[in-house]
């Protein structure tokens, strides 16, 4: 036995790092498609976020893996091996869910001890093995309690022991952190990714928040109705959305009346890089970031397209997020609190764009009419 | 808001409830009439049947008498009630379970659920007199069905009548704790490797354990309070105490059987507060954790 | 996306067949044993039913049938005993004196004791569950003196009532609970007082309409209770419905007119709880708000 419970189990995990591959999976309530031919594959070690709206299919795709829920179609891979139709009780891995799974009647090391025991692992290797558990969570000064007298948060903790207790080949999270307070969030969110990588093992992370998918994961995946639609490092998703949902679902967009010329696109005046360079000519709505917007004081008094007036200030702490009203058209710039300071509400303001590289809106939609946000 | 109200109503406002003297009494006078009510007809009674009990046939104290309650004769009729409270409790509590895990683990707003719940409210009403004619022509002398010549047999006869209400009630009670198994519990007890032995003897065993126990009781006090049916089915012998209480109240000998009569409600009074103070403290324990 | 096949692996077509999936499996398994539940409960609820109905269309013969039964409902006079008429509208008339009595003792009492007295909720509440602790056997023996008292004033058996809303009271209570526990009982009153309401109309008009659900509750119940009262008034030595047909089964044994009642009265209170638990789906689901 090494010295320290978090190498110990780290080179654990390093020997036993698995590939986890999801091909074709496919899952059908009814007359409602929940998965449609899902491809999916997550390398050794590494942390897969899983983003979108509600009934995107990220829960079940999750629940799959598990064997929580039975496919209707294709196969599941761990390791090399084909799991498809393995129950969930000899799947091994370990997971956590959103609320009220630790066992009430059990206190903590209990929890922690439990799926030991159901693999009939001696009584006093259990309880080394729990509190080795806890001291990785940092809490081994809760071994005796209750779940009901600790927070949310640390019921959170305990139940990500309880679920590395067993050494499982993979760990899944559906929406840990979405029952806790935001503060909670935060710091357990980086907390998780910590012991993740410390432990090496590979992970799929359920969210709707998609703050939390971008801070932690080696790679998010936006799912929509039962497909994803974008599986890249957050960076990718972020500053170079493939879709105009993604670019929509993951930060906010502005949405402007431009044209496809030469390779570029022309906002207002102002030419803008693509995103995509095989992007059709013509007419277009172009999808602007908000801190790509940058306030200043008019020049001259006259009008143009990059005038307009300050209509709203909203304070989100270090940032705040201003409305703007060209007339035709109402933009978000995201900028410094202090310098959102200097513009009051019904101030002038004229805009610049920078240069970022954008994504131009699918021509399935109509074009917005202009002033038209939604 | 005082923008809309009349001053009709304003006014209103200002003086108190009743217009002319403000009132001094206290707010809890209002709770008079109902505490006087029960003051009178339960309290009062109740009083009446402990101190009778510890008296003297002509009106002493004799706080001995309760020694009586340990007289064979007597003795043999608590048991009578004890054996017949257990068989019913037992066959009670096991089948109404077993329903109400059948009930629980459908669609929780089926047609099947609410039927059987609908059911079973009116059916652990339903007790006395017509459930005794009900299966006097069911599997009596002249049963439809057959005869059982154990049915005036004592507790097997009696006790499938009693069952018949005692499933309903444990499945009123017991009902709400299997609702109160989360899923998770069995979701996460699974993907940590445990067989669905595995989980029922370790966590929905020991989840539902207090649940159980605490209807258990509950039947146990519903039995031994029941008098109507037995009346009904057999009033010539009697086989538990309130039968005997019934024959000592109507009894034309004088007041000492009044005496009995109170002694035997005393002693039932006891039994039954300790089965249900056991109950309502399992009842807290469960609500505690399948809430 | 490409596969790579490394050894050991299935290739991806040979098992995208659609299989039977283990949860599917298991969840036809439990259906299973929910249906082979509901069928043996099902029939074991229903015989003794079904033998007094059919006993009771039974005719001079064994094994002819005959309306007679119930056509006799409205005639009968045994030797000895008021008419059976006579009986079923005492016990008719007693409860709605017991619904009424009960309604307005309760009632006010609770919403006065939520909105003002707080701190006397538990008494309340210890009060009224007291009657599941003391059985209609142990209290009618300390009832005699006090009923003794009230044949003063009236030989009626319309004055059970007294000691039928002490009966009633637990169901009554924890129906009326729960209704009053659904609604933010304080807000509203305070609302409707800042507007300038007296505080019986905020009772009558604004709290009590809330409740309806939970009064029906309370007034159904109770009269399932009174319909199926028995000890207190062949103890007391009244004759209401459940003493009327005990008598006629111990002059008549076979009368047929026994189980005609008996499945009358109970079909009524079937009636009755299925309207409570249909009606307050529907009620539940047209009040609660959807944003």
């Amino acid at each position: 036995m090494t010295s320290s419970p978090i190498t110990g189990t780290r080179d654990a995990a390093a020997r036993t790092a698995v590939e986890v591959r999801m091909e074709g999976l496919s899952r059908r309530y009814g007359p409602v498609v929940a998965l449609d031919r899902l491809d999916l594959t997550v390398q050794p070690g590494e942390l897969v976020a899983l983003l979108g709206p509600s009934g995107c299919g990220k829960t079940t795709t999750l629940r799959l893996l598990a064997g929580l829920e039975d496919a209707d179609d294709g196969r599941v891979v761990v390791g090399g091996r084909d799991i498809t139709h393995l129950p969930a009780s000899r799947r091994d891995m370990g997971m956590v869910f959103q609320a009220y799974s630790l066992f009430p009647h059990m206190t903590v090391r209990q929890n922690v001890a439990f799926g030991l025991r159901v693999r009939r692992v001696g009584a006093a290797r259990r309880d080394e093995r729990a509190l080795e558990m806890l001291d990785l969570v940092g809490l081994s000064a809760q071994a005796d309690r209750y779940p009901h007298q600790l927070s949310g948060g640390q019921q959170q903790r305990v139940a990500l022991a309880r679920a590395l207790a067993i050494e499982p080949q993979v760990l899944l999270l559906d929406e840990p952190l979405s029952a806790l307070d935001a503060k909670v969030r935060a710091q357990l969110r980086d907390q998780i990714r910590r012991i993740q990588l410390e432990v090496g093992i590979t992970t799929l992370f359920v969210t709707h928040d998609q703050e939390e998918a971008l801070a932690i994961a080696d790679r998010v995946g936006v799912m929509r109705d039962g497909r994803i639609e974008q599986l890249a490092s957050p960076t990718e998703v972020y500053s170079r959305p493939a879709s105009s949902f993604v670019a929509e679902f993951v930060g906010l967009s502005n949405r402007l009346a431009g044209e496809v010329r030469a390779g570029q696109v022309v906002v207002r005046g102002v030419a803008l890089p693509l995103v995509d360079s095989g992007t059709p000519e013509g007419q277009a709505v172009a999808l602007v970031r908000p801190e790509a917007v940058t306030l200043a004081s008019p020049s001259s008094p006259e009008p143009g397209p990059l005038v307009g007036t300050v209509i709203a200030i909203t304070f989100l702490g270090a940032t705040s997020r201003v409305t703007v009203d060209l007339g035709d058209v109402t933009v978000l710039a995201q900028l410094q609190t202090a310098e959102a300071a200097a513009l009051p509400t019904g101030s002038r303001v004229a805009l610049s764009i920078r240069p970022d590289p954008v994504l131009v809106a699918a021509r399935s939609k109509p074009a917005p009419v202009p002033g038209d946000e939604t | 808001m005082a923008v809309t109200a009349t001053s009709r109503a304003g006014a209103r406002a200002a003086k108190p409830a009743r217009p002319g003297r403000r009132l001094l009494v206290p707010a809890w006078s209002g709770t008079v009439p109902f505490l006087a009510y029960v003051a009178v007809f339960l309290l009062w009674p109740t009083g009446i049947v402990v101190v009778d009990a510890l008296k003297n046939p002509d009106g002493a104290w004799a706080f001995s008498n309760i020694t009586e309650l340990g007289s064979p004769l007597v003795r043999g009729y608590f048991i009578g009630s004890f054996k017949l409270c257990l068989f019913s409790t037992l066959t009670g509590a096991v089948l109404g379970a077993i329903l109400a895990y059948a009930v629980a683990s459908g669609n929780p707003d089926g047609v099947v659920r609410r039927l059987y719940l609908a059911a079973s409210g009116v059916l652990a009403q339903f007790g006395g007199v017509t459930l005794a004619f009900a299966f006097l022509v069911l599997i009596g002398p002249v049963g439809l069905l057959f005869h059982a010549s154990w049915y005036f047999d004592f507790p097997w006869g009696i006790g499938l009548i009693y069952t018949y209400f005692q499933i309903p009630l444990m499945v009123l009670v017991f009902l709400p704790a299997i609702d109160g198994l989360k899923v998770q519990w069995r979701e996460a007890s699974e993907s940590l490797g445990a067989s669905a032995w595995q989980y029922w003897r370790h966590i929905g065993g020991p989840l539902l354990l207090p649940a159980f126990l605490g209807g258990s009781l509950l039947l146990f006090a519903n039995a031994l309070s029941a008098f109507a049916t037995i009346q009904a089915w057999e009033d010539q012998v009697a086989y538990v105490v309130p039968q005997q209480i019934s024959t000592a109240l109507s009894s034309e000998v004088g007041l000492s059987n009044v005496n009995v009569a109170d002694l035997l409600a005393l002693g039932m009074v006891i039994m039954v507060a300790i089965v249900m103070t056991g109950y309502a403290l399992l009842q807290r324990r469960a609500a505690r954790w399948l809430r | 996306m490409a596969a790579v096949t490394s050894a050991g692996e299935t290739p991806p077509g040979a098992t995208a067949a659609r299989r039977a999936g283990m949860q599917a499996r298991r969840r036809r398994r439990l259906n299973a044993f929910r249906y082979a539940v509901f069928a043996v409960f099902g029939a074991f609820f229903l015989l003794p039913l079904l033998a007094m109905a059919r006993f009771s269309l039974e005719g001079a013969r064994l094994g002819t049938w005959s309306v007679k039964a119930w056509r006799d409902i409205a005639s009968y006079q045994g030797t000895g005993i008021p008419p059976l008429l006579s009986a079923i509208e005492i016990t008719l008339e007693l409860a709605v004196i017991t619904c009424a009595v009960m309604l307005v003792l309760l009632v006010p009492t609770m919403i006065w004791v939520r909105l003002r007295v707080r701190w006397l909720a538990r008494t309340i509440e210890f009060l009224c569950l007291l009657p599941l602790t003391i059985p209609a056997i142990v209290l009618v023996v300390g009832l005699g003196p006090i009923y003794n008292k009230i044949q003063h004033i009236s030989l009626s058996a319309l004055m059970l009532f007294w000691v039928y809303v002490i009966l009633a009271l637990p169901y009554a209570y924890r129906a009326l609970a729960a209704g009053l526990g659904a609604i933010d009982v304080t807000t509203l009153s305070e609302a409707a007082r800042s507007l300038g309401a007296s505080w019986f109309t905020v009772v009558v008009r604004v709290i009590v309409p809330n409740m309806r659900q939970a009064i029906l509750n309370a007034v159904l119940l109770t009269w399932a209770l009174v319909l199926g009262e028995f000890t207190i008034a062949f103890l007391l030595l009244y004759t209401n419905l459940q003493v009327e047909l005990f008598s006629i089964s111990r002059n008549t044994p076979n009368a047929g007119v026994l189980f005609s009642t008996s499945f009358a009265a109970l079909a009524f209170a079937f009636a009755l709880l299925a309207i409570l638990s249909f009606a307050g789906r529907r009620g539940g689901r047209r009040s609660r708000y959807r944003p």
